[in-house]
C-alpha cells in the first residue's frame, strides 16, 4: 500500500510555536535563534545536540524525523568557536524545516554522534571529519571517506590552500601571482 | 571481514573475498565494493568511495558566484541543467530576486528535459546490465535529440552551464522551440516501444522483482529522496512540497511504487518520464511573453551601447566581469528535485565576492550508504542489478 | 556488379563507403608478397580493442560515441574489453584523482605489449578545470600517453579524431619499437619495468 506522507498539513506548527516548545523544554540552553529566509535557525551547545535531536524526533507535534543534511563549517574569526556543525532537519508530513547550529573551539573538536538516531548521519559525519577534523564520539567507523587515507591535513579549513603545493611546473608570472 | 561466521548449512569452509573494484564494467562510475561471499551469496560488503574527489566545495570558496555554475554542471553530469538551475535559484533566494514568469517556464522545460535524459541513461543501463543491449542503443539516439536541443539553447551538449542568475543570457530561439515540439511528438513512440520491451518481459521481471528491496521506514532513516524513495511508497517530491520556479502552475502527478525493489524503481522512472512530457507540453503551450532575465544589475550585463556611453553601465559591466558585485550577508538552504532526489545547496555568504561556505547536499552520496545493507543476503548478480537500479553517478557521489 | 578487387586496388569508394587499401606488394597468381609490418599494421589498426576507463563526464560522451549516431564500431572497436589483459588501447576518460592513480597504473601494467594510451578530455590530459590538491594534473605523470584529446567534454567527433590518430600510429609503428632502447628508457622514466 503506498503510504502517503502529506497528511498532517493541519497540525502544522509555525516557527514561533516550535521555538516556544523548544524553549519550554531546553530553556537557556538555546543560545540564540533567528529566521533567515523563513527557516528557523537555533544555536546550541554541543552537549545537548543528542537530546535536542531526540526530542525533535519523538515529540508528537514536532516529528522532525528526516535528517536532510549535516555539514561542517570553519570560521577562524569566531575565537573559541571556530569549528561548527550544521544540521538541517525536516518534517515531511507537515512540510517544515529547521536548522540547528553548534560551535566548538578548535582545540577541542569533539561532537556527539547522531548515527543512532539517523542512519544517514554515518557518511555525513565521516565527510565532516574528513574535511574539518571534527571528531564524532561514538561513531561506528570514523575514518576518511573522500580523501586519501594517509592524508594528514583537513582540507576544508580556511588555512589549507586549494592548489597542490608540490607542483613545480606552474609559472607564477603567467598566473598573475 | 574474515570473522564473519558462515551458516551451518553452508557448503563452504570460509568466506571468499571479491573485489568489485573501482574499474567497473558498464561504465557506472568509480567506487569500490569489497564483498564477502559464501559461495555466491553475499554475507558482508564494505564500500570505498572518493576515487574521483575533485574538491568542489573547496573550489567554490575561491570562485565568484557566476564562476560556480560550470562547477555545478559536473555534479550530476547526466542532467546538468538541473544543477545549474538549482544553483541559480539558490543565489536568487539569497539576493531576493523575483524572476519573471517566462524565465520560470523556460527553466521548467529545460529541467524536465534534463530529467528525461537522466532517467533514459539509468533505465537503458539497467537493461544493459541484465543483458538487453538493444534498448540502450535506441534510447541513446533519443539522448542525441535532447543534446541537439541543448546545443540550440546554450551551445554545449553535456556540461551545459546554462542560464544566468536571474534568467538567461539570451532568449530561446524559435529553432529550439521547433526541436522541442518535434521531440514531444517523436519521443512517446520510442518510450512506449521501450516499455513494451521491458515492462512485462518475463526475464526482466524475474531479475528485478524483489531484488534490492528496502522498506519505507529504513529508506527514510537513510535519507533517501527522489525515485528511490518514491519506489518504496512515500510520495515526497520537492516540486510539490516546496514549489520553485512556478512548478505550482503545472498539473502533474507523482508516480509511486509499493515494493521498494529494482522493478519498482525502473517503473517509477518510466512513469516520471511520461509526467515530464506532460509538463513540457503544458509549459510550451502557456509560455508567457516577457523578459528573459530579471532586473538585477549585479548579474545582468548591460547592453554594449550603454556601456560605451553611460558611466553607471560601465561600472556595472566592470564589476560583473571581475566578479566584484555587492553580495548580501546571510545563509540560505535551497533544494530542487534533481533526477536522483533532493539536491540541496547550503550557501553561507559573508559579503565577499566568493561564498564563505558552499555545501552540496548530494542525493547519490546519501543513498549509496544503504547499498551494503541492501545487498546483504542476495546473490552477486542481484548486487549488480541493484547498483544500476539505484542510479549512482560518481560525480555526485564524490563531489 | 561490384568489383571489390578493383576497388581495393584503386581505393575507389562506392556511395561514400571508404574501404581499406591493400599495401604495396608483389602480386602473382595465388600469392601476394609484402612487408610484415605493413600487413600487421593494417590488421592491427582496424581491430583495436579499447578499454574504456571512464570515470566521469567524458565517459558519457564515450557512451554517445559508442551509440548508433557516432558509431565507433565502424572503426573496428566494437568489442570493448574491460579486462586489461585483452585490450590494446587504454582510453582514459575523465578526471583521475590522486586516489585513483595507483589503480590506473595497475591497469596499465596489466596490459600486454603493444599497448597505446589515449587521454580523452581536459582532466585526463592536464587536470582540467580542477586545479586542486586531490586531482592528478594529467595522467602523463604516471603513464606514457600517445594521443591527447582536449575538450570538456570533447564532442564525439573529436574522440573519433583522436581514435583515428591512434590508428595512424598503429599503422606506422615499426615491429621493433617495443624492444628498442628508446622505448625502454621511456618506460624507465615512469618507473615501469
Amino acid at each position: 500500500m503506498p503510504h502517503t506522507i502529506l497528511s498532517d498539513k493541519m497540525n502544522r506548527l509555525n516557527n514561533t510555536e516550535i521555538l516556544e516548545k523548544l524553549k519550554s523544554k531546553f530553556g537557556t540552553e538555546i543560545l540564540f535563534s533567528e529566521e533567515p529566509f523563513g527557516l528557523l535557525t537555533i544555536y546550541i551547545e554541543k552537549q545537548i545536540i543528542k537530546d535536542m535531536l531526540q526530542y525533535l524526533y519523538q515529540e508528537t507535534h514536532l516529528g522532525f524525523q528526516f535528517l536532510t543534511d549535516l555539514c561542517g563549517i570553519h570560521d577562524p574569526s569566531q575565537v573559541n568557536a571556530e569549528l561548527g556543525v550544521v544540521y538541517h532537519l525536516q518534517n515531511m508530513r507537515t512540510n517544515t524545516r529547521i536548522r540547528i547550529k553548534s560551535f566548538t573551539a578548535l582545540s577541542n573538536p569533539k561532537f556527539p554522534t547522531v548515527t543512532d538516531i539517523f542512519k544517514t548521519a554515518n557518511w555525513m559525519e565521516r565527510e565532516t571529519y574528513d574535511f574539518f577534523g571534527i571528531i564524532f564520539e561514538g561513531h561506528p567507523n570514523l575514518k576518511r571517506i573522500l580523501n586519501m587515507d594517509d592524508m594528514v591535513d583537513f582540507p576544508l579549513r580556511k588555512e589549507f590552500p586549494l592548489e597542490d603545493q608540490t607542483r613545480l611546473d606552474k609559472d607564477d608570472k603567467m598566473f598573475g601571482r | 571481514m574474515s570473522h564473519i561466521k558462515l551458516d551451518k548449512d553452508s557448503i563452504e569452509r570460509e568466506t571468499t573475498t571479491l573485489n568489485l573494484g573501482p574499474t567497473h564494467p558498464a561504465t557506472h562510475g568509480v567506487f569500490q565494493n569489497i564483498l564477502e561471499l559464501d559461495g555466491e551469496r553475499i554475507v558482508g560488503a564494505d564500500t570505498t568511495i572518493g576515487y574521483i574527489h575533485r574538491a568542489f566545495e573547496k573550489i567554490a570558496e575561491h570562485r565568484a558566484y557566476y564562476q560556480i555554475t560550470p562547477l555545478t554542471d559536473r555534479l550530476n553530469y547526466c542532467s546538468s541543467p538541473i544543477n545549474n538551475m538549482g544553483w541559480h535559484t539558490t543565489v536568487e533566494k539569497l539576493f531576493g530576486i523575483q524572476t519573471p514568469k517566462r524565465v520560470d517556464y523556460l527553466r521548467v522545460i529545460i529541467m524536465e528535459l534534463a530529467r528525461i535524459s537522466d532517467h533514459l541513461i539509468c533505465n537503458s543501463i539497467l537493461g544493459v546490465d541484465t543483458g538487453a543491449y538493444s534498448g540502450f542503443l535506441y534510447l541513446m539516439q533519443e539522448r542525441e535529440n535532447i543534446y541537439e536541443i541543448y546545443e540550440e539553447i546554450c551551445g554545449a551538449r553535456l556540461t551545459t552551464n546554462m542560464g544566468r542568475v536571474g534568467g538567461f543570457e539570451r532568449d530561446i530561439n524559435p529553432i529550439a522551440i521547433r526541436k522541442i515540439r518535434e521531440f514531444l511528438k517523436r519521443y512517446p513512440k520510442t518510450l512506449s516501444e521501450f516499455e513494451k520491451l521491458f515492462n512485462r518481459n518475463r526475464i526482466f521481471m524475474d531479475r528485478t522483482i524483489d531484488v534490492g528491496k528496502i522498506s519505507a521506514e529504513s529508506a527514510l532513516n537513510y535519507g533517501f529522496t527522489g525515485p528511490n524513495l518514491r519506489a518504496c511508497g512515500v510520495d515526497y517530491d520537492v516540486r510539490v512540497m516546496e514549489p520553485y520556479s512556478s512548478y505550482q502552475d503545472f498539473d502533474f502527478s507523482i508516480p509511486v511504487g509499493s515494493n521498494g525493489d529494482a522493478y519498482d524503481r525502473f517503473m517509477v522512472r518510466n512513469r516520471e518520464m511520461w509526467e515530464s512530457l506532460k509538463i513540457i507540453g503544458q509549459a510550451l503551450e502557456n509560455l508567457p511573453e516577457g523578459s528573459y532575465q530579471a532586473d538585477v544589475p549585479e548579474f545582468v550585463l548591460p547592453p554594449k551601447e550603454e556601456v560605451y556611453n553611460d558611466m553607471e553601465a560601465l561600472i556595472y559591466h566592470f564589476k560583473i566581469i571581475m566578479g566584484e558585485v555587492d553580495v548580501p550577508k546571510g545563509e540560505v538552504y535551497h533544494s530542487v528535485e534533481g533526477a536522483n532526489g533532493e539536491l540541496g545547496f547550503y550557501l553561507v555568504s559573508d559579503g565577499g565576492r566568493t561564498p564563505f561556505r558552499l555545501h552540496f547536499r548530494r542525493p547519490c552520496f546519501i543513498y549509496y550508504q544503504a547499498y551494503p545493507e541492501i545487498i546483504k543476503g542476495s546473490l552477486i548478480s542481484d548486487a549488480i542489478v541493484t547498483l544500476s537500479g539505484l542510479n549512482v553517478i560518481a560525480g555526485e557521489l564524490d563531489a | 556488379m561490384v568489383n571489390c578487387k578493383k576497388m581495393m586496388e584503386t581505393g575507389n569508394t562506392i556511395s561514400g563507403l571508404k574501404l581499406e587499401t591493400a599495401p604495396d606488394g608483389l602480386e602473382g597468381p595465388g600469392f601476394f608478397a609484402t612487408k610484415f609490418d605493413r600487413v600487421i599494421g593494417m590488421a592491427r589498426k582496424n581491430s583495436i580493442w579499447p578499454l574504456p576507463f571512464a570515470t566521469s563526464c567524458c565517459g558519457i560522451e564515450f557512451m554517445a560515441t559508442m551509440g548508433s549516431h557516432y558509431d565507433m564500431a565502424r572503426f573496428g572497436a566494437e568489442r570493448v574489453s574491460f579486462s586489461p589483459r585483452q585490450a590494446d588501447l587504454l582510453m582514459v576518460m575523465g578526471t583521475i584523482a590522486k586516489k585513483m592513480g595507483p589503480v590506473l597504473k595497475q591497469v596499465y601494467l596489466q596490459m600486454a605489449e603493444p599497448r597505446w594510451v589515449i587521454a580523452v578530455g581536459a582532466c585526463a590530459s592536464s587536470g582540467g578545470i580542477f586545479d586542486t590538491y586531490s586531482v592528478l594534473q594529467g595522467i602523463d605523470r604516471i603513464i606514457p600517453v600517445d594521443v591527447y584529446v582536449p575538450g570538456c567534454p570533447p564532442r564525439p567527433e573529436q574522440i573519433l579524431d583522436g581514435f583515428m590518430k591512434i590508428q595512424e600510429l598503429v599503422h606506422n609503428e615499426s615491429l621493433r619499437r617495443r624492444n628498442s632502447e628508446e622505448y625502454k628508457q621511456l618506460l624507465a622514466s615512469y618507473d615501469i619495468k
